[in-house]
């Protein structure tokens, strides 16, 4: 019989282990504790950046799926029925799950920093707006499994799916709303909107757009909901929802949730060149014309031309025509004006930098999708209701994405207090560029050929099997690059090389603090004289030249 | 680092003011999708010859919307005359203004149920009955908002930070924003129905 309590026996050791594991455990509940309440906006934005990246790989693991059930265009791998779910999916989570709170994620983290501000406007309102849009969008991936979401069977999961997007379209809302009014309120002395940093000025067009366009949705969700529940005699119940909802998650609306791309290119190209950016106001005005695709998701409209326009009278002309320029070529103008500034940059030989790489392709890509929306939208191109609208879809969010990781490159010192190193991450931007190509441009010739949008069986003259063999690879490659990049991100900014306070040479104020930034950001509100205080104090690097 | 001079402290900008305009602007786009909706799907069916929008034997008690009209013209005069008397430190005239406002936002919400049920409308019996609970019960979420500012602003003023002019201004403007998507619910709802 044992008499003697072997812990007590043991009890020095032991009671220290047990102490230990306690002050573990207290370390790692305290840790979760931290993140959950947090206030820090830098935490917040590492939330948002984090989980949509984890919703990324679930995302192109889908459109991988979706593409190979297309390379054989007259046999099933998966239920017929549940396609039109799994279309849903593929389309709302990516757009809303990953590139708007990837894009809300990142400039909340960084946007405070570049203002010389202490501290994000209303940050409970932002973090609230996280957890709002996690569960919301938990609950919709939930539901649409669960034979919800758009033409679900289950009447409890198609509410469970409305009642969940509405939820994460509040929290993205609230996240837009404490964003915008930082940039218009926590700017630092001196620093009027015309010397705002180029990737926050895209953040206060992007944060207003959200904020004018996503309540509208949210708007026309609660009539779907009500619809659903109660008459489903105006809005066709559960077969009407994907229409209704289609609207902001296609071209042009989601030109608007690419704005950050554009803004994050100017800023990297002029901290690469060492130089003030050329005709700086200038893209300012080309970042907002992009953010003018926030009308197609207020009115809700997608404004085409019709076949034969040119044969129609004047007055029918100019009725198509009008709508159509505005929302279709304003933003595409945008895109116009700022590859412009791009190229004028460039005369300032940029060196080669990894977040100007991913930048420079992710908004290329952007601009390519800004084309093929225009294509699409003319009825003579012929191309109404088939991939080619997929295919200029995926080159906005997968572009949108690849800029963005340059983002978490070029300021993941200021977050993490680590670097990336650039010969490590420069291949995956290309690898991203290869992907985003592979997975969009195939669409557009598919598109021609009249393979039809949202369809796994189809037969058309051309080589079907290959274009749509192409974007699987182009999927397969994009969770290849987002699988590569999220390894490297956490190898490095956990055992990495220390960054110090200006790895890249940079211009804006983020650059004068420490890396990491502290919880305050800055020790003291410094005075702003110009567009580009850092390189105010350096001129003998800069431009010295000159 | 770099030696950037340092400032003292930035002037405040009033960032719960321009908080609560980019909460209102926000507002508005809900409110003014869903009744954009509504416009639209009136249009459409009153194109068909014959066909009829609201329910014939649906009657709107004009009185009643009528005095909510009303209702927020005083609303907004009380709700500057808590900003007037916060400005110049009358405790008890903010903390009474305040809770008029709040008051008769109650009434607003109890005459909307009079409303309710004067109309006695089923919301799954047809399009009009949907979209007008949709619009109306929207508009009631929103004003349940404005009670909610409006006893948070009376807690934090009435219980001792009269140097907070800036949530009782804010309060006034989302109060403001309540009574302009009112004036377009009664003249699009209960005047042109």
């Amino acid at each position: 019989m044992i008499t003697i309590d072997p812990q007590v026996a043991g009890s020095g050791t032991d009671a220290a282990r047990v102490d230990a594991a306690n002050e573990r455990a207290g370390g790692l509940m305290a840790a979760v504790a931290d993140w959950i309440t947090t206030a820090d906006h830098k935490k917040i934005g590492r939330l948002f950046v984090g989980t949509s990246l984890l919703l990324l790989l679930g995302v192109a693991t889908i459109g991988l799926l979706l593409a190979i059930e297309r390379i054989d265009a007259t046999d099933d791998l998966i239920d017929a029925g549940a396609m039109p779910q799994l279309f849903s999916l593929f389309r709302l989570v990516l757009t809303f799950g990953v590139v708007v709170p990837l894009g809300l994620g990142l400039t909340i983290a960084v946007v405070p920093l570049q203002l010389g501000a202490r501290a994000l406007a209303f940050p409970r309102v932002a973090a609230a707006g996280f957890w709002a849009w996690l569960f919301g969008m938990g609950l919709m991936i939930g539901s649409i499994v669960a034979n919800g979401g758009p033409g679900g069977g289950n009447e409890d999961m198609v509410q469970l799916f409305l009642v969940s997007m509405a939820l994460a379209v509040v929290g993205l809302v609230a996240a837009a709303g404490s964003l915008a009014t930082s940039v218009l309120t926590t700017r630092a002395p001196g620093m009027n909107m015309r010397r705002v940093p180029l990737f926050s000025w895209s953040a206060l067009v992007y944060s207003l757009g959200l904020l004018l366009a996503l309540p509208v949705l949210l708007g026309v969700l609660i009539l779907l909901y009500i619809d659903h529940n109660y008459g489903r005699t105006t809005f066709g119940g559960n077969t009407g929802i994907a229409e209704w909802l289609s609207v902001s998650a296609s071209q042009p609306a989601t030109f608007l949730y690419a704005v950050p791309a554009f803004g994050l290119l100017l800023d990297s190209v002029a901290t690469a060149t060492r130089k003030r950016l050329p005709v700086r106001g200038v893209g300012l005005i080309g970042v907002g014309l992009v953010g003018t695709a926030f009308l197609a998701g207020v009115a809700q409209v997608q404004a085409g031309l019709s076949p034969d326009i040119v044969d129609m009278q004047t007055n029918d002309a100019l009725r198509e025509i009008v709508p159509f320029a505005i929302l279709n070529g304003l933003p595409l103008l945008g895109g116009v004006v700022v590859m412009l500034v791009l190229l004028l940059a460039l005369t300032g030989r940029p060196r080669v930098q990894s977040p100007l790489v991913f930048s420079f392709f992710g908004a290329g890509m952007v601009f390519v999708g800004l084309l093929g929306n225009v294509v699409y939208h003319v009825g003579d191109a012929r191309v109404a209701n088939t991939v080619f609208e997929e295919g200029a879809w995926i080159y906005v969010c997968y572009g949108t994405v690849l800029a963005l990781l340059g983002g978490i490159v070029h300021w993941g010192p200021k977050l993490w207090g680590r670097v990336i190193p650039d010969k490590q991450v420069l291949p995956l931007a290309l690898l991203g560029v290869l992907a985003t190509i592979l997975a969009s441009l195939p669409y557009y010739i598919a598109g021609f050929a009249d393979q039809p949008a949202g369809a796994t069986t189809f037969s058309y003259s051309g080589p079907q099997e290959l274009w749509n063999t192409l974007v699987a690879v182009g999927h397969g490659l994009m969770l290849l690059t987002v699988v590569a990049f999220v390894g490297l991100a956490s190898k490095s900014f956990t055992t990495g090389d220390h960054a110090g306070d200006d790895p890249w040479d940079g211009q804006t104020l983020e650059w004068a603090t420490s890396s990491p930034a502290p919880a305050d950001n800055f020790a003291d509100v410094h005075i702003i004289s110009s567009s580009e205080p850092l390189l105010d104090l350096k001129p003998a690097r800069s431009e010295g030249a000159a | 680092m770099y030696a950037l001079p340092a400032a003292p402290p930035p002037a405040p900008r009033r960032q719960l003011f321009v908080g609560t305009a980019v909460a209102c602007a926000a507002g508005t786009m809900l409110f003014a999708g869903i009744t954009a909706i509504f416009l639209r799907l009136r249009q459409d069916a009153l194109s068909v010859a014959g066909a009829e929008w609201k329910p014939s034997a649906a009657k709107v008690p004009e009185v009643a919307t009528n005095i909510n009209l009303i209702a927020f013209l005083f609303i907004g005069i009380f709700a500057q005359w808590a900003v007037y008397s916060a400005r110049r430190g009358h405790k008890s005239y903010v903390a009474l203004a305040l809770g008029l406002v709040g008051l008769l936002g109650v009434a607003v919400i109890n005459t909307q149920a009079f409303v309710y049920r004067q109309m006695a409308l089923g919301l799954a019996d047809g399009t009009y009955e949907m979209m007008f609970y949709a619009i109306t019960g929207t508009y009631i979420a929103l004003v349940i908002a404005g009670l909610v500012f409006s006893i948070v602003a009376a807690f934090r003023f009435v219980g001792g930070r009269t140097t907070e002019l800036e949530i009782v201004s804010a309060h006034a403007m989302y109060w403001y924003f309540l009574s302009a998507m009112y004036v377009v619910l009664w003249f699009v709802v209960y005047v042109t129905k």
